[in-house]
């Protein structure tokens, strides 16, 4: 016998929606384990048929980049416009590009 | 084709002993809203509710038409009296706690699960086509409720406790739902209704492996209530239907 937690662990819910191709995150909730958490995902987040396929992931799982790091991790990026695929010359006449 | 025609007023009171089973129990499940132990399982019994709700409303719909007494789904519902309600008596039992909701929903979500999926082969077009409906919805609520009982029957020693109890109080009433009278034997032969008697083993078989699984013991009763397909109901029933009813009662034919 296991002894109760305070309280249900998080997860975070991500959604493929009907025209969808990829999984979004939509949300989080309370759940005791992985599989009520996909069935409380269901519950809560795709009522209206927002979806055909649902992952949840343990939020504790999740390693997010913290706002401490914002400078360094994303400012660097802004003045490197030549990343976009802006610059190429695009000959004539050439199909599917 | 059907050796025997089906009476339209058979058919009338087997839609209405169905619809009121989904009726009953959607009008209890509903009252968890805003009580259940998370706000998670809150949404997820209002669904359930819900599903239950619409469910009712075309069984009763159909009812009212077989009857021919041109009775809506909202006279049926909101103006009948306990004894004119042939709902089984499982489904008008109080809540209790969340293990004793989740006992009723586990032994007959199990039972409708399985009729429903009969009833999709009914000589009655509109039965069967609720009954195709229907059966995806009940096959969530079923696996809702396996689930929970797996966690309260196989969680704390606080949980297994409280599910045990909620299953030695549903357990009597489980036995009305396999019952047949002249009328649905009259239906099973006209190839309308489902013969609720063959229900019973894949039942006993499918509980008992969750019951199993959940490391719950299966109760051992002799009492079995019944009656409620008569009118003939517990004390529990005429509250319920004094909340459900008292809008419509008191402002008649309110809309909002």
């Amino acid at each position: 016998m296991r002894t109760a937690s305070r309280q249900w662990p998080l997860w975070e819910v991500f959604v493929r929606g009907r025209r969808g191709l990829s999984h979004q995150h939509v949300g989080s909730l309370h759940a005791p384990d992985a599989e009520l958490a996909l069935r409380n995902a269901r519950d809560v987040y795709t009522r209206r048929q927002e979806g055909v396929s649902i992952w949840v992931v343990p939020s504790a799982n999740v390693t997010a980049s913290s706002p401490d790091e914002r400078d360094a991790f994303f400012d660097p990026a802004a003045d490197k416009v030549y990343r976009h695929p802006t610059f190429y010359y695009v000959p004539e006449g050439v199909e599917h590009l | 084709m059907s050796a025997v025609a089906a009476d339209p007023a058979d058919v009338a009171v087997y839609a209405l002993r169905l619809g009121d089973d989904a009726l009953v129990l959607a009008q209890r499940l509903s009252q968890w809203c805003s009580n259940a132990p998370e706000l998670e399982e809150d949404l997820a019994l209002a669904n359930v509710a819900l599903d239950l709700l619409g469910q009712a409303r075309m069984l009763l719909a159909h009812a009212g038409e077989q009857e021919g007494r041109g009775r809506s789904e909202d006279d049926l519902a909101y103006l009948r009296d306990e004894r004119g309600f042939v709902n089984a008596g499982i489904v008008e039992q109080p809540n209790g706690d969340f293990a004793c909701t989740i006992a009723r929903q586990l032994l007959f979500s199990t039972w409708q699960h399985a009729l429903y999926e009969r009833l999709t082969r009914s000589a009655d077009a509109t039965l069967a086509a609720i009954a195709a409906k229907a059966v995806k919805e009940v096959a969530y609520h079923r696996d809702h409720a396996e689930q929970w009982t797996l966690r309260l029957g196989d969680g704390t020693d606080e949980s297994r406790t409280r599910m045990q109890a909620g299953l030695e109080r549903i357990w009597p009433y489980a036995a009305e739902l396999f019952e047949a009278d002249a009328l649905t034997l009259r239906l099973v032969a006209a190839g309308v209704a489902v013969d609720p008697v063959p229900l019973q083993p894949p039942w006993d078989a499918r509980v008992d492996a969750v019951l199993g699984a959940a490391t719950l013991v299966r109760p051992q009763t002799s009492w079995r209530p019944t009656g409620g397909r008569t009118g003939v109901h517990g004390e529990a029933l005429g509250f319920l239907l004094a909340e459900m009813q008292s809008l419509h009662r008191s402002l008649p034919g309110v809309t909002w």
